[in-house]
């Protein structure tokens, strides 16, 4: 993992106490709540529904256990007991007193840790595939790119400003685990005579106007990497509508003037960009890449596993993924038990996951934008002592990419944004669907719910999913089908006419049973939908 | 009945107008008829809240109990936690929200 050097450390512990002040200040009556609201938001602090809330910045995901150890103290110590892991792959805490916010900052400055540009119109946390590292299929380890990307975005005086909220995400496998195309700037490194770089793609999003990014470059060189999307970002932050929030993000820009012409514009400015010099000298790249170098695996691994027992068998069929090198393996830990809160972790859970890393995963964890754990490098043999260990702590789910896998924003228990709740309805999918050999005989079914049109919930992704909103002053719940986050990547269509909360659960099992009546031999459900269209669904819920 | 709410400023706790004072619970809520504005600045400038801002509610033998779900959910706490609501031990809490 990336370690600080002085510079990081002293630009962390500079901005804390930069806060510090700016919150004495608020509490003073220095500043108006106008004043301080963009700085609050600029280290991450929301006003929320019930008190302010907290979004801790996780650079793709990445965490030691050190780091988690902390996130479950923040929680024990300021909050409630327990944090939230988001579809960004970043925690949030809901229950934070602003006096002690700049006392929460400093705590995570001493685990490498902050809270900056989680929020406000500025480039946010990288996000990347949480397998980066471990994944069989990857052609590099997309980290030491996302992290070059983190330093050259963190504080950039040219993009603190920007029309609008600015998302990256970095992949290295032709499999997308990241929802990269549903990013602003989506980057999938690829080979091609042996040279490394980037596919690049730009302007897609989810929220109100959801988009696919379009692929506006085939091949950047990796030494050209940084110049390019300086460029890309200087065309964006040049014309992007600061006029109209609804229209400011870049996906709307590239709508507007076209994906050539605004490939067009970035290559002029690329051409321009380059002169400056701003691509890293090798060194320093090699130097950031030198933290993720992979860790010391023991040679001579069985792969062999003693599946007897049938609930650690399900676990495994389910959760743990093929790692890259021999005797090892990926394990996800779910963080979706039957009826509970979608991406809930409670402190004592945090601590024993960063236990667990620590012990079995050369202390590494990994967040998951669909709101789960990883522990990214387990030797095969040490997986039932630590499904053992998950599962007398509730975590040991075993329904990864399942429908009871369920992606929930917070929704309106907590958003003040929101018009519908989301959590209530994850519950009660989820137990509608308890039985496991339902889920798996229901196979791979993304199912993703947003309590309003912003779509932190990544509806517009999902095979299904539900978007909440408030029909005078009730909430009510719109269907969509056919979404997609992954390679496969694709929009949901809205069904027909909303629903009741109990009402979507009804609809979402009469398409499973139309699902199971049509589907083909290893057909999934969103392939079945693309196949036979919407009709046969529409008839069997709304006839 | 108009009512007043908002967070308290260094908790965020959310808070509600009494007639002179900020309460934690809803029910200690009073009409603040055209008025609610200008209590809104005043005590904004005093800084014993923030953001606050007025909103319907419906008279009840219980207190004022606020028109909208979203300020029913400020009110009480997240329905899917009760033991973090004000009436954990209150098992209609969850009725009067919804």
């Amino acid at each position: 993992m990336y370690q600080y050097d002085t510079y990081d450390q002293s630009a962390v512990d500079a901005r804390v106490e930069e806060f510090r002040d700016q919150v004495a200040r608020r509490l003073s009556g220095a500043l108006s709540e106008d004043q301080f609201k963009p700085l609050r938001l600029m280290n991450g602090l929301y006003l929320q529904l019930h008190a302010y809330m907290l979004r801790v910045a996780v650079p793709y995901g990445t965490l030691s256990g050190q780091q988690m150890h902390m996130l479950a103290h923040i929680a024990r110590k300021y909050d409630r007991g327990y944090g939230h892991f988001t579809t960004r792959q970043n925690i949030q805490y809901n229950w934070i007193k602003l006096d002690e916010a700049p006392d929460i900052l400093a705590e995570l400055a001493t685990v490498e840790m902050h809270a900056i540009q989680t929020s406000g119109n500025c480039i946010r946390n990288i996000s990347s595939d949480q397998y980066a590292g471990a994944a069989a299929d990857e052609v590099a380890d997309p980290r030491p790119w996302a992290e070059l990307l983190r330093q050259w975005s963190s504080f950039h005086p040219e993009f603190s400003y920007l029309p609008r909220k600015f998302k990256i995400c970095v992949i290295a496998s032709a499999e997308d685990r990241a929802a990269m195309r549903l990013h602003d700037i989506g980057i999938e490194l690829v080979k091609r005579d042996g040279v490394l770089g980037g596919r690049i793609f730009a302007g897609g999003g989810m929220g109100r106007t959801p988009m696919i990014a379009p692929e506006i470059k085939d091949f950047v060189a990796a030494d050209d990497l940084l110049s390019y999307l300086e460029a890309a970002l200087r065309v964006y932050n040049r014309h992007g509508r600061r006029d109209n929030i609804y229209k400011a993000r870049i996906k709307i820009l590239i709508h507007e003037i076209g994906a050539k012409e605004y490939k067009r514009q970035v290559e002029e400015e690329f051409a321009h960009v380059k002169t400056l010099g701003i691509d890293p000298p090798l060194a320093e790249f090699d130097r950031i890449a030198a933290f993720f170098a992979p860790p010391a695996w023991e040679q001579g691994l069985s792969d062999d596993l003693d599946l007897s027992d049938p609930d650690f068998r399900l676990w495994v069929d389910q959760n743990v993924i093929a790692h890259q090198t021999p005797g090892y393996a990926i394990a996800n830990i779910s963080l979706k038990p039957i009826g509970g809160i979608p991406g809930d972790a409670s402190a004592d859970q945090i601590d024993l996951m960063a236990d667990l890393a620590t012990r079995y995963s050369f202390d590494e964890l990994r967040v998951t934008h669909a709101q789960n754990i990883v522990l990214p490098h387990v030797k095969k043999a040490d997986l039932y002592t630590i499904w053992q260990a998950l599962d007398e702590a509730g975590l040991a789910t075993a329904n990864l990419d399942l429908i009871s896998d369920i992606i929930a924003c917070p929704g309106l228990d907590y958003c003040s944004l929101a018009n519908a709740r989301s959590i209530p309805l994850a519950q009660k999918i989820g137990q509608r669907f308890a039985d496991p050999e339902r889920q798996r005989d229901l196979g791979e079914l993304k199912l993703k719910i947003s309590g309003c049109i912003n779509a932190c919930g990544h509806h517009h992704a999902g095979h299904i999913g539900i978007l909440g909103v408030d029909r005078k002053g009730t909430e009510n719940y719109q269907l969509l089908f056919g979404g997609s986050g992954a390679e496969d990547v694709s929009l949901a269509k809205i069904i027909g006419p909303g629903f009741s909360e109990d009402g979507v659960v009804d609809a979402i099992e009469k398409a499973t049973d139309v699902y199971k009546a049509l589907r083909t031999d290893g057909e999934r459900f969103v392939d079945t939908y693309r196949r036979v269209g919407m009709d046969p669904f529409k008839e069997a819920i709304y006839g | 009945m108009k009512i007043l709410t908002g967070n308290d400023l260094a908790s965020g706790d959310v808070v509600w107008w009494t007639g002179e004072s900020w309460s934690r619970h809803v029910e200690d809520s009073v009409d603040v008829n055209e008025h609610g504005e200008a209590i809104a600045r005043a005590e904004e400038g005093a800084r014993r809240v923030n953001v606050p801002y007025v909103i319907e509610a419906q008279a009840t033998p219980e207190g004022p109990r606020p028109a909208h779900i979203k300020d029913r959910i400020r009110a009480l706490g997240p329905t899917i936690r009760p033991d973090l609501t004000l009436k954990p031990a209150d098992p209609d809490a969850g009725n009067w929200v919804i």
